[in-house]
């Protein structure tokens, strides 16, 4: 008998590279606590005080997040984890910032920084229980439908009487007490899987050719109700929340999701033209989607209630290429410079070479994750990993291309930068998800070969 | 499923890439014109607490910036803020610039590309950069004449001098009355700054309009002095050519008539060109106009200035006219500059300085020299023509003579300087019955080696309506100024 040879496919073997993770959390560090510094040294002409005490809490953090991956994803990618430590770093860094010009102002807003600190903790914690908890992220296809479910409950929320609340014209908060929450955040998380492990199941079926249209293969007409669903749900979110940022996302994801599940760019056609008449007619019926759009365009126009978007066009030209320095100009004039206009702040005081770090540090994630869901073996995981990495992407284009003119403004989190506890701490769940899929996608494939058998028992004739 | 995924990948790196190329436009490229403009408080900001630099006059700085214990570093002081409040202009932090402020903003705030060295020093040297200094044409003695004479007509007077070099274009003096205190808008004290630009605004005298350059006014029996020279340009006209007098010109299509002032006959008929002028007699020059007809006369404005922008050291210069269509009895009234002729003060003065220099009409500037905050000259403008033979040398030097005789022996007889020929011309202007008259008076001395060119223009000096005329009101100015200039 021949022995059994493994599958015999020339893998590529990854290796762990938890050292080289180490060694760039510290470079993160150095960029956070160094920016926390230059804070206090450039409004205040001194190192603050608590510098050790933050610093310390920032190392420990991070240090923690590195234990855990050691030991639950050794395999995760190591690039990850310091990125988005350094991106936090620097939010921290120019929230402070802010609090202090604020404070120096006398203006009663904030401070914000320590609450961020403390969502931070928070985001690292639920980091740590997804790694700890979820080992394998295919169990998370048994839930496919609960998460939906979910996803739909938490959108729905907002709109409740007494839980729901209106902020900045968006009614897309839930607040008990003190606290408010966008859990439109946490049911992006939860719209990715539910859509990876829907996809899984029906991807077959929807990828079933029409008729061909211009060498596009068009779905068939009887597979359009998901697709007429998620779009009566996306158009359902701007008009009662009057939220265009999420319902551009919650859209495009979807379209991108069964794209890549069905290999059908077909999708793409008839998702695209069904986007277009959706857009086209809320800009004829939505008035605050015609302000926004009116002020893109015009933007110097004094009728346009442009204030916060020329404010923060004016912040980032007089930081030009390198910055006026942290702590040296005015990014307090911007309306909202901590949260949804923080790239605005960014590029006032560390200029254009800071925020093109940023862009590429964003990159960076997105790059790993599309990376993963390339590695990655399972059609569950391959799907999620894409998903995260397109909800990333499509967020950061859509709220730094509405910061710099380059779209129409929507309201959106810019990822781990902005002030904002339920972005933060969402995307800290998304990033544990990318390196749980991570880690189960690098980690080498179990030896297969058969275990040495004994020798063949003879049989005897005894006759 | 990879295929799709690697596509999903190149659409996000486009999406990076719209970014990164948006970002480098925006804080790159467009970054100056975002920074330029006016609501931009950050760049207010800077700039309020930077040191600005001077603006200087004849070697005493008229504008400085001085060190200030509010919120700003500096505050923008005017030395002699009446006096010179039109041509520094005003710097608020509330309703911008104006005049050299404005239009020397980059120099004086230190973001000039002439002073890219300096700030890099600046930078490296971790130093507040620091703006420029702009040194003026203007001549202080002409300029406290100019504006004294316009004073002492009385406190309600409105006016304007304009005093130029006829060699190079340089502008010796130039005042509008009334004048304001730019102090009070350069202050920091925001709610007192408000006050005070609401009140120059209801202001009916107008008090932040530089009447030199920014409004026009018929120039009356001064505008002779264009019809003369287009009369001895054409070749059919000598000083001593005998041109219509009398008491009235028949006015075609018209049942009116051309009178002259006070019912004046100019001393018979007919007269020589160089009488005509001398009692600036209207019958005259209607006729002459008739002759020539508008397209002619319109031609020999336009060869002094009329119709153009010429000044870019201030801003909002405007044009001096001559109408577009005039039917013959509007010829005969734009010849001697009623109807709907217009001409900026500047314009007059720039019209004395071409004859006097010889036909050569320089183009006029008020910025000499811009200086690095360390006193090094950076740039120095160079006298240039803005219209060479406006009129040939030979008519510039009849006109001038003809002048000379309206100062010794016609209407400009109170524009005399003893031992020095002076050349001038009168106007008093009548718009509508309705106001008092304009009183003009433009005039260039030494006429044989011309230093200064003047033209006055007193628009309401509050005295009885008898009492107006170019010889009375403005020729006495004139003379003061040129007397400041050529140090007597």
């Amino acid at each position: 008998m021949s022995a059994l040879s493994s599958r015999g496919e020339p893998t590529f073997a990854h290796r762990r590279r938890r050292g080289a993770e180490l060694f760039l959390l510290l470079l993160s560090l150095v960029v956070g606590i160094g920016a926390y510094a230059a804070v206090g040294l450039g409004v205040q002409g001194r190192v603050p005080a608590d510098i050790v005490g933050y610093g310390g809490w920032l190392a420990a953090l991070c240090l923690l997040c590195h234990v855990v991956v050691r030991f639950t994803a050794p395999y995760a990618d190591p690039v990850l984890l310091p990125v988005v430590a350094a991106l936090n770093g620097l939010g921290l860094a120019v929230i402070h910032r802010i609090d202090l010009g604020y404070a120096a102002s006398h203006v009663n807003i904030g401070p914000f920084a320590r609450n961020q600190l403390v969502w931070m903790t928070l985001g690292v914690l639920l980091f740590v229980t997804v790694l700890v908890v979820l080992r394998d992220h295919r169990r998370l296809q048994s839930l496919t439908y609960t998460s939906g479910f979910a996803a739909i409950v938490l959108l729905l929320m907002p709109l409740l009487p007494v839980l729901g609340r209106t902020i900045n014209g968006s009614r897309i908060w839930i607040g008990v007490g003190p606290f408010s929450f966008q859990p439109g955040e946490v049911a992006k998380v939860l719209l990715v899987v539910f859509f990876a492990g829907y996809f899984v199941l029906h991807r077959d079926a929807l990828a079933l050719a029409g008729r061909r249209v211009m060498g596009v293969d068009l779905p068939r007409g009887r597979d359009l109700g998901p697709v007429l669903a998620m779009w009566a749900v996306s158009l359902g979110i701007l008009v009662f929340q009057r939220d265009l940022g999420s319902s551009l996302l919650f859209f495009g994801l979807f379209l991108v999701m069964l794209y890549v599940a069905t290999e059908r760019p077909g999708w793409l056609v008839v998702g695209g033209a069904m986007f277009v008449v959706g857009a086209y007619s809320a800009y004829l019926v939505i008035g605050h989607v015609q302000s926004r759009v009116d002020t893109w365009l015009h933007p110097f126009d004094p009728h346009n209630n442009s204030y916060q978007l020329v404010q923060g066009l004016y912040g980032m030209a007089w930081g030009g290429l390198v910055g006026r320095g942290l702590g040296q100009g005015d990014p307090t004039i911007t309306p909202l410079g901590f949260s949804d206009f923080i790239m605005a702040s960014v590029g006032e005081e560390l200029g254009l070479t800071g925020v093109m770090a940023v862009l590429l540090l964003y990159g960076l994630i997105v790059e790993r994750a599309l990376r993963t869901s390339l590695v990655c073996k399972d059609a569950f995981g391959k799907l999620m990993a894409l998903g995260l990495a397109f909800v990333v992407a499509f967020q950061v284009f859509v709220v730094i291309g509405g910061v710099t003119r380059l779209i129409p403004l929507t309201g959106l989190t810019t990822p781990f930068l902005s002030y904002g506890g339920s972005s933060l701490v969402a995307n800290w769940v998304i990033i544990a998800l990318l390196l749980r899929i991570s880690d189960q996608a690098r980690r080498p494939a179990p030896d297969l070969t058969s275990p040495v058998e004994d020798d063949a028992t003879q049989v005897v004739n005894l006759r | 499923m990879n295929k799709p995924i690697r596509t999903m990948s190149i659409f996000c790196l486009l999406l990076f890439a719209l970014l990164l190329l948006n970002v480098t436009y925006l804080q790159y490229v467009d970054a100056g014109n975002l920074n330029s403009r006016s609501d931009n408080k950050r760049v207010r900001d800077a700039e309020f607490s930077r040191k600005r630099g001077a603006i200087v006059a004849g070697g005493q700085s008229v504008a400085e910036s001085e060190r200030s214990k509010d919120q700003y570093a500096y505050q923008r002081t005017y030395g002699q803020p009446q006096r010179y409040a039109h041509l520094t202009g005003y710097y608020s932090y509330i309703y911008g610039r104006s005049g050299i402020e404005a239009s020397q903003n980059e120099i004086l705030s230190g973001s000039d590309p002439r002073l890219f060295v300096n700030r890099v020093v600046d930078m490296l040297g971790n130093s507040q950069p620091k703006g420029g200094s702009v040194a003026l044409t203007i001549d202080p003695r002409a300029q406290r004449a100019a504006y004294d004479g316009l004073r002492a007509l009385g406190p309600k007077v409105q006016g304007a001098v304009v005093a130029l070099e006829p060699s190079t274009g340089k502008v010796l003096a130039m005042v509008s009355s009334p004048s304001y205190d730019p102090n009070r808008l350069a202050s920091h004290d925001f709610t007192k700054v408000q006050d005070a630009w609401k009140s120059l605004n209801a202001d009916p005298d107008q008090p932040l309009v530089n009447r030199a350059i920014q409004q026009t006014y018929p120039p009356g029996s001064t505008f002779k002095l264009v019809t003369a020279a287009a009369a001895l340009s054409s070749g059919q006209y000598t000083p001593d050519t005998k041109v219509k007098g009398g008491p009235r010109l028949n006015l075609p299509q018209t049942t009116t008539d051309l009178t002259n002032e006070n019912g004046s006959t100019c001393g018979g008929d007919p007269i020589t060109l160089t009488q005509a002028l001398e009692v600036s007699c209207n019958v005259s020059f209607g006729d002459i106009g008739l002759r020539l007809g508008h397209a002619a006369l319109r031609a020999q404005a336009e060869k002094f200035g009329f119709d153009q922008t010429y000044l870019h050291d201030l801003n909002g210069q405007v044009r001096s006219r001559f109408p577009a269509h005039p039917d013959e009895p509007q010829t005969a009234l734009s010849a001697i500059g009623q109807f709907d002729v217009a001409a900026t003060p500047l314009q007059m003065a720039m019209v004395a300085s071409g004859i006097a220099n010889g036909g050569t009409v320089m183009r006029p500037y008020v910025v000499d020299e811009v200086r690095a905050p360390d006193l090094s000259v950076l740039d120095k403008t160079t006298p240039e023509a803005f219209r060479s033979n406006a009129v040939s040398s030979s008519v510039a030097r009849d006109l001038t003579q003809m002048m000379i005789e309206v100062v010794d022996n016609g209407t400009g007889q109170t524009a005399q300087i003893p031992g020095i020929k002076v050349a001038g011309k009168t106007g008093t202007a009548q718009s509508s019955p309705s106001r008092p008259p304009y009183a003009w008076f433009v005039s260039f001395a030494p006429a044989d080696n011309p230093k200064v060119a003047v033209a006055v223009l007193v628009e309401d000096a509050g005295v009885a309506r008898n009492a107006i005329s170019g010889s009375g009101l403005a020729a006495p100015i004139a003379k003061k100024v040129m007397e400041a200039v050529m140090g007597r």
